[in-house]
């Protein structure tokens, strides 16, 4: 049983910071914007949380530090996608073109910055965030143990997230004409809906959320941060694809990657698994060969935004 | 009249408007080089524009050796988009060439050594080929976005090439592939006399040769129309009797077999270049999305924004010299390609100019004062976003 609990608590830190950046993706691209840069705002986000952490570690700790870290993530991200908002919605450019740029610049950025200052390219920070046991709810049975132990307060912001995630898009008006401007955006300009301002939000909710999954992913896996978030964001580009667009979907398929990434992670720590005679090369193979195939199966009728990618230009018929 | 027509020439336009990209972008650079250090800023920006133009040929031979594979996985990404495509799959297939090469180079003793190199270079096209049809075919038959299956195919590559080194090349010592047979090495053909270093070989004319290759298969034979057909339009392609499943699959196999050429002219250099067994995607396949970029996906252009790159990158290596860190040139050459989405702002631009100019020689009859001024102008623009979005759908 303490296997399993092993194993859940492991699938947390690997399948939040993917839910965190896909739904953020799902924001952008439920727009009409296609989103690429998610792994460049993940190093940012990453880098100033992380930064932040590092600068204020000594007069501050526990909680209160992660939470303050995890607004300037969310800041710095979502100025960061300013500029992806920027070449897409005013200058109509080729979605791809600032996503690359933004990609490219961030690490380089990352580097550049701390080797500057401090002459090394690692940020370190302590770890003071972990939570052994969330007091009460930490002894429920079965429960308890699964959610509650050995965890990060961010895990609970991530789900946190989906839920409000789910509820916005679904139940809102904002969320409303945001999917409209995502599938026809002359319908919804016809309407007095402003295609532009309802992108520019996509944009820089999805910036908000890729930068408090960059300091999501490093924070409970290291204790430093090396201007890379392992390419998680193109990562969650996949999950999002592979959730079709749809939160609950994109929950199940962060949370079936999760799973598969725990188990090539942690296939030695299982009695059965570590016996067999297999290259340990191949137990990292199998999320994504699982993913592949899965994909493989359910993608005939793709549930892609249909205006994803394409300028709105209000004069075009 | 004749300015106008230099500037309704849509090549020059585009030229300018990537002068200007690169201009900012290296303007930025400056800016950021001056934060960080003001007094080595100038002789700092001064090394990095002069890139490989140091250290006499030796230089250029450097810059050509950064060029080679960024220019092959860039003419990958390249292909895949005019065909409307996003290959970000190139890290896996060039990693898949380049081991297949260096199996080759190490294991096949039986192939005479005249051609040893030859077949090693056309087992990593076929190896980046067979990487790169997957997620074609499953594009073509399954439906399946070929974003999320390059992604996976990238990292089961990564970790494929990882174990088959391990199982089968491995310099245990060092953690990394053993050295090719002297056979499989590129032949130098007095290049490396002519630069002055051993980092050259006839690797440059291959790639110029895949260069010439693609431009004609794109711009002269029909089954490059076909290709471009169905990245513009893929129903009417289908309307129009073109097979858009196999279209779809070879674009990509053809894409997958130019990354994984570009893996083999790299670790077949003779430069003392090994893959090493670390759990990193290849970065040149990620540089062959830039360098496409920035040679706006066309052949030459592509040939040419990858000998920018890597000047700027020999420039980067080189003002270490100042203790300036050289990931500014990541930065400079990323604000180059968003700048690069500044181009239809500026042709629109220029647009307008030539408009307005034939406008003063034919307008007068026209008696313009009729039209409303905020019609025309409205008019004017969604003629060239017309224009531009044909040619966006081009690429």
């Amino acid at each position: 049983m303490s296997t399993v609990y092993f194993l859940a608590q492991q699938t947390m830190y690997f399948a939040i910071p993917l839910l965190i950046v896909a739904l953020g993706g799902m924001f952008s691209e439920r727009s009409g914007i296609v989103n690429i840069a998610l792994e460049g705002i993940m190093v940012v986000g990453a880098f100033f949380g992380i930064g932040f952490i590092h600068i204020f570690q000594d007069s501050m700790s526990g909680q209160s530090l992660l939470l303050l870290a995890v607004l300037v993530s969310a800041l710095t991200g979502a100025i960061f996608s300013l500029f992806h908002a920027f070449a897409s919605i005013n200058l109509k450019a080729n979605q791809v073109i600032s996503g690359t740029a933004l990609n490219m610049f961030a690490p380089a950025f990352a580097i550049y910055t701390a080797r500057m200052i401090q002459g090394v390219q690692q940020v370190q920070f302590m770890d003071t965030f972990y939570i052994r046991s969330v007091p009460i709810l930490g002894d429920i049975p079965i429960l308890g143990p699964i959610m509650f132990k050995n965890a990060y307060i961010t895990t609970y912001i991530g789900l946190l997230i989906a839920l409000i995630a789910w509820f916005i898009i679904n139940h809102t008006r904002f969320g409303l004409r945001l999917r409209a401007c995502g599938e026809h955006p002359q319908a919804a300009d016809s309407v007095g809906i402003n295609v532009y301002h309802i992108r520019y939000a996509g944009v820089i909710i999805s910036g908000i959320l890729a930068g408090i999954g960059g300091l999501t992913f490093v924070v409970p896996t290291s204790t430093n941060f090396n201007a890379t978030v392992a390419g998680y964001g193109f990562l969650a580009l996949a999950v999002l694809i592979f959730g079709q667009w749809r939160t609950k979907k994109i929950f199940v398929a962060a949370f079936f990657f999760g799973i598969m990434k725990t188990f090539a992670s942690a296939y030695s720590g299982i009695p059965f698994l570590k016996g067999l005679p297999i290259s340990n090369e191949v137990y990292k193979m199998i999320p994504y060969i699982a993913t592949l195939i899965v994909l493989t199966f359910s993608s005939k009728k793709s549930q892609a935004p249909r205006a994803e990618g394409i300028p709105y230009d209000k004069g075009s018929r | 009249m004749r300015r106008t027509r230099l500037l309704q020439y849509e090549g020059f336009t585009s030229f300018l408007s990537s002068l200007m990209a690169i201009v900012a972008g290296l303007l930025v650079g400056l800016i950021i080089l001056l934060i960080s250090n003001s007094e080595d800023a100038f002789p700092a920006f001064l090394t990095i524009l002069k890139g490989g133009f140091v250290d006499g040929s030796r230089g250029l031979a450097q810059v050509i050796y950064f060029a080679i594979p960024i220019i092959m996985t860039g003419l990958s990404v390249g292909f895949a988009f005019k065909t409307g495509l996003f290959n970000i799959g190139t890290p896996g297939q060039f990693t898949l060439g380049a081991f297949v090469a260096i199996y080759i180079g190490i294991k096949w003793t039986f192939v005479p050594p005249e051609i040893h190199w030859l077949v090693a270079l056309l087992g990593a096209m076929v190896a980046g080929a067979v990487w790169g049809s997957g997620p074609g075919i499953l594009k073509a038959f399954f439906n399946v976005n070929e974003v999320i299956t390059s992604i996976m195919m990238n990292y089961i590559g990564m970790y494929l090439v990882n174990m088959s080194i391990v199982k089968t090349v491995y310099d245990s010592l060092k953690n990394q592939t053993k050295p090719v047979l002297k056979s499989a090495v590129l032949p130098k053909a007095g290049m490396d006399k002519l630069f002055n270093t051993s980092n050259v070989s006839i690797g440059i004319f291959i790639v110029i040769l895949a260069v010439i290759v693609i431009y004609i298969i794109l711009q002269k034979t029909t089954f490059g129309y076909e290709l471009k057909a169905c990245g513009s339009n893929k129903d009417a392609s289908k309307y129009a009797g073109i097979n858009e499943k196999r279209s779809i699959v070879l674009s990509m196999v053809i894409a997958g077999a130019l990354s994984g050429l570009g893996g083999g002219l790299l670790y077949l250099s003779g430069s003392g270049k090994y893959i090493h067994v670390l759990d990193v995607l290849a970065p040149e396949g990620f540089s062959g999305i830039s360098v496409s970029l920035l040679g706006m996906s066309h052949p030459i252009g592509i040939f040419l924004a990858g000998l920018f790159i890597a000047h700027l990158e020999v420039g980067g290596f080189n003002i270490q010299l100042y203790n300036f860190v050289p990931e500014v040139i990541d930065m400079i050459i990323a604000v180059i390609i968003y700048c690069g989405a500044f181009a239809l702002l500026f042709k629109q631009i220029i647009s307008k100019f030539i408009i307005h100019d034939t406008d003063e020689d034919i307008g007068k009859s026209v008696q313009a004062a009729d039209i409303p001024a905020s019609y025309e102008s409205s008019v004017v623009n969604a003629e060239t976003e017309e224009k531009t979005e044909q040619r966006e759908d081009k690429k």
